[in-house]
């Protein structure tokens, strides 16, 4: 009964997930440190509106697209959505994935007694759809950016990368759970090494956004902010 | 590599500060501030792409500060920039990019590319890669006090066509007024009703000001060039000025960039804040009015629309101020698509109006504000802005369209109550 794919699932979990994390979190604090040390000058011009408030308002509120804007360009913007709700959805709502973050942010395997932080998981259905947009979404995504000569002609090798390696660990994670094919342990194995690469990618690619948009659209508000003007 | 190129590349590093490096962090290329560019709408074509007429302030980002950009410009995998490069992108950062700011407000992650093209402008124009229009600009200004070269003939005569008109006397420099007021070299050569109309609200709403022989021309090419150092000289002149009267305010003009240089760039130029306050002129007339020292009597019946400018409204803070005064003296206010804080550029501004390699570009790229124009078919278009006032009255006989343009501040003049 010896799978040797049991030994590359326990690899995958093991020394290759503590690798792919000191990665992705030392190379997220680096590339954060290396945008705040660059430091901006106060600016000198009072006030006429919150520079802070806003700057804060609109970390929020630029997650709605501007009037108007949309049927320029419903694909980036519909996909977009799509596939940010479903990657959250599938990611944090999954239960298999709750317990594991659980584990993670506890450091249950070392002290049991931690303070759980699971929450409730969604149906199978729920999590499965949005799975399913998201691949959707993705390729669609990915055929405007082939297609339309603005997407095209912005587009770099980060940006192929980007998509090959955010698609695979929902298409491989869907076949592991629903054991479409191949074997489940070794899907398993590649489902985690897949979410590994991501990782490993994070810092030095444009996956960064997830966090410094924080930073972008706060900075962008309180700019406007300061002047009294929408952003 | 060369020396000028040298010093572009020195003036694009210490552009680079913390906001800059959260954008470029965050862009993933999504394309979508293209679709709020005017010139690329009315091209369709992809270069005109705002992030992409940034490529080369990115570039410069990625190979120098940060860590994955150091180590693979190491092994040579990073090219440097050129000379070839910055005047490839001359038209881009120049020609095809008024700074009006629709792209900064529709980046969902919240990227303000008008402030990293302002920025990149002081590389560009630092290498020698510029406008000749705007260098010709900047040196007239620096020899003569404003673009247009000497004006203060033209200001004294000004002056006295308005006291003649108004029977109101305009005292130069005088101390201790409660305003200084600036013009725009625009509505010295060719808009000086606006003194006139100035000095009737003033007087009736009890206002003491004066403009002063050292410092009275508002407009700053230094913003529009990217040379912090023309922009600083021509702020400080002002400033200087300003406080030799002891003036409580200084009236920004009906002029966009003039604003934003003296009202949100000039204290970080001089590197402190004023001993006055700036206020655009726009500001005060709706102050006047909330005050109650602002009346007029009747309306214009004639349909009337609004052109926002870029500087003044989207960039500069103030929106709701013209359309007070509008519904004072308009009888029938219609506003166009998009009015407001997303209005689009009259094509004219960020010194593209003064570029004259761009005049095609800048035809086409009215298109857009043409069809708005269209649709709502006003009798009298009115702004707040002489550059965008010039540009509207060029662009609309360039499209054979006969539409009257109008200052603002004339019009609430023009329905003034000073019995």
């Amino acid at each position: 009964m010896n799978n040797p794919n049991f030994d590359l699932l326990m690899w995958a979990r093991g020394p290759g997930f503590d690798i792919a994390l000191i990665i992705f979190v030392a190379g997220v604090v680096l590339r954060i440190v290396e945008i705040v040390i660059l430091g901006r000058k106060k600016d000198l011009a009072p006030a006429k509106g919150s520079p802070v408030g806003q700057g804060i308002k609109t970390i929020f509120s630029r997650s709605i697209p501007r009037k108007g804007l949309v049927q320029y360009a419903p694909i980036t913007y519909i996909g977009g959505y799509i596939f940010h709700i479903g990657f959250f959805v599938a990611f944090f709502f999954f239960g298999a994935h709750i317990v594991f973050l659980d584990e993670l942010l506890s450091f249950s395997q070392w002290w049991p007694d931690a303070i759980s932080f699971q929450w409730p998981a969604f149906g199978r259905v729920i999590i499965e759809s949005a799975v399913a947009l998201s691949v959707l979404a993705m390729i669609a995504l990915m055929y405007t950016r082939l297609s339309d000569p603005v997407r095209k002609a912005l587009s770099t090798f980060d940006d192929y990368l980007v998509w090959v390696l955010s698609i695979l660990p929902m298409v491989t994670g869907y076949i592991a759970v629903n054991k479409l094919f191949g074997d489940p342990v070794f899907m398993m194995a590649l489902h985690i090494l897949s979410v590994e690469l991501l990782m490993i990618a994070f810092p030095f690619t444009k996956l960064m956004h997830a966090f410094t948009f924080v930073m972008a659209r706060y900075y962008n508000g309180s700019i406007q902010g300061r002047k009294g003007a929408e952003s | 590599m060369s020396a000028t190129l040298e010093r572009g590349l020195n003036a694009l590093r210490e552009q680079i500060d913390a906001p800059v490096a959260s954008f470029f962090s965050s862009c993933v290329s999504c394309g979508l501030c293209a679709e709020a560019c005017i010139f690329y709408r009315e091209t369709e074509d992809p270069k005109y792409t705002p992030i992409h007429k940034l490529d080369l302030l990115r570039r410069l980002w990625k190979k120098e500060y940060t860590l994955f950009g150091r180590v693979a410009s190491m092994f040579g995998l990073m090219p440097g920039i050129t000379d070839a490069d910055l005047k490839e992108w001359e038209e881009l950062v120049y020609d095809s990019c008024t700074m009006c700011g629709r792209c900064s407000m529709v980046c969902p992650v919240g990227n303000d590319l008008t402030m990293m093209i302002r920025k990149m402008r002081e590389g560009m124009s630092a290498s020698g890669h510029a406008p000749v229009e705007l260098v010709g600009a900047a040196g007239r200004h620096a020899d003569y006090g404003s673009p247009m070269g000497e004006l203060h003939p033209a200001l004294h005569a000004q002056i006295k066509h308005a006291e003649k008109d108004t029977g109101i006397p305009i005292e130069m420099d005088k101390a201790g007024a409660d305003y200084m007021v600036l013009l725009s070299a625009q509505e010295i050569a060719e808009y000086p009703d606006v003194l006139a109309a100035m000095s009737r609200i003033f007087k009736k709403a009890g206002i003491t000001w004066t403009i002063s022989n050292d410092g009275f021309e508002a407009t700053n090419v230094g913003i529009q060039l990217g040379n912090r150092d023309v922009a600083r000289a021509l702020v400080t002149k002002v400033v200087e000025a300003a406080e030799k009267l002891g003036v409580k305010g200084v009236i920004s003009p009906e002029c966009g960039h003039a604003y934003q240089a003296l009202r949100w760039e000039g204290p970080n130029l001089i590197g402190r804040p004023y001993d006055f306050e700036v206020i655009h002129i726009i500001e005060l007339l709706d102050r006047l009015r909330a005050e109650g020292k602002l009346k007029t009597k009747g309306k214009d019946m004639g349909k009337l629309t609004f052109h926002d400018p870029c500087q003044i409204n989207r960039r500069g803070g103030i929106n709701q101020e013209p359309r007070n005064l509008m519904n004072m003296v308009a009888g029938n206010f219609v506003e166009t698509d998009d009015a407001g804080t997303m209005n689009w550029c009259c094509s004219g501004g960020g010194g593209v109006g003064a570029n004259e390699r761009a005049e095609d570009l800048r035809f086409k790229a009215f298109n857009r504000k043409k069809r708005q124009f269209e649709k709502v078919n006003p009798d009298k278009i009115v702004t707040m802005c002489a550059y965008c006032h010039h540009t509207l009255e060029e662009q609309l006989e360039e499209h054979n369209m006969e539409i009257e343009v109008a200052g603002l501040t004339e019009l609430v003049a023009e329905y003034l109550d000073d019995e």
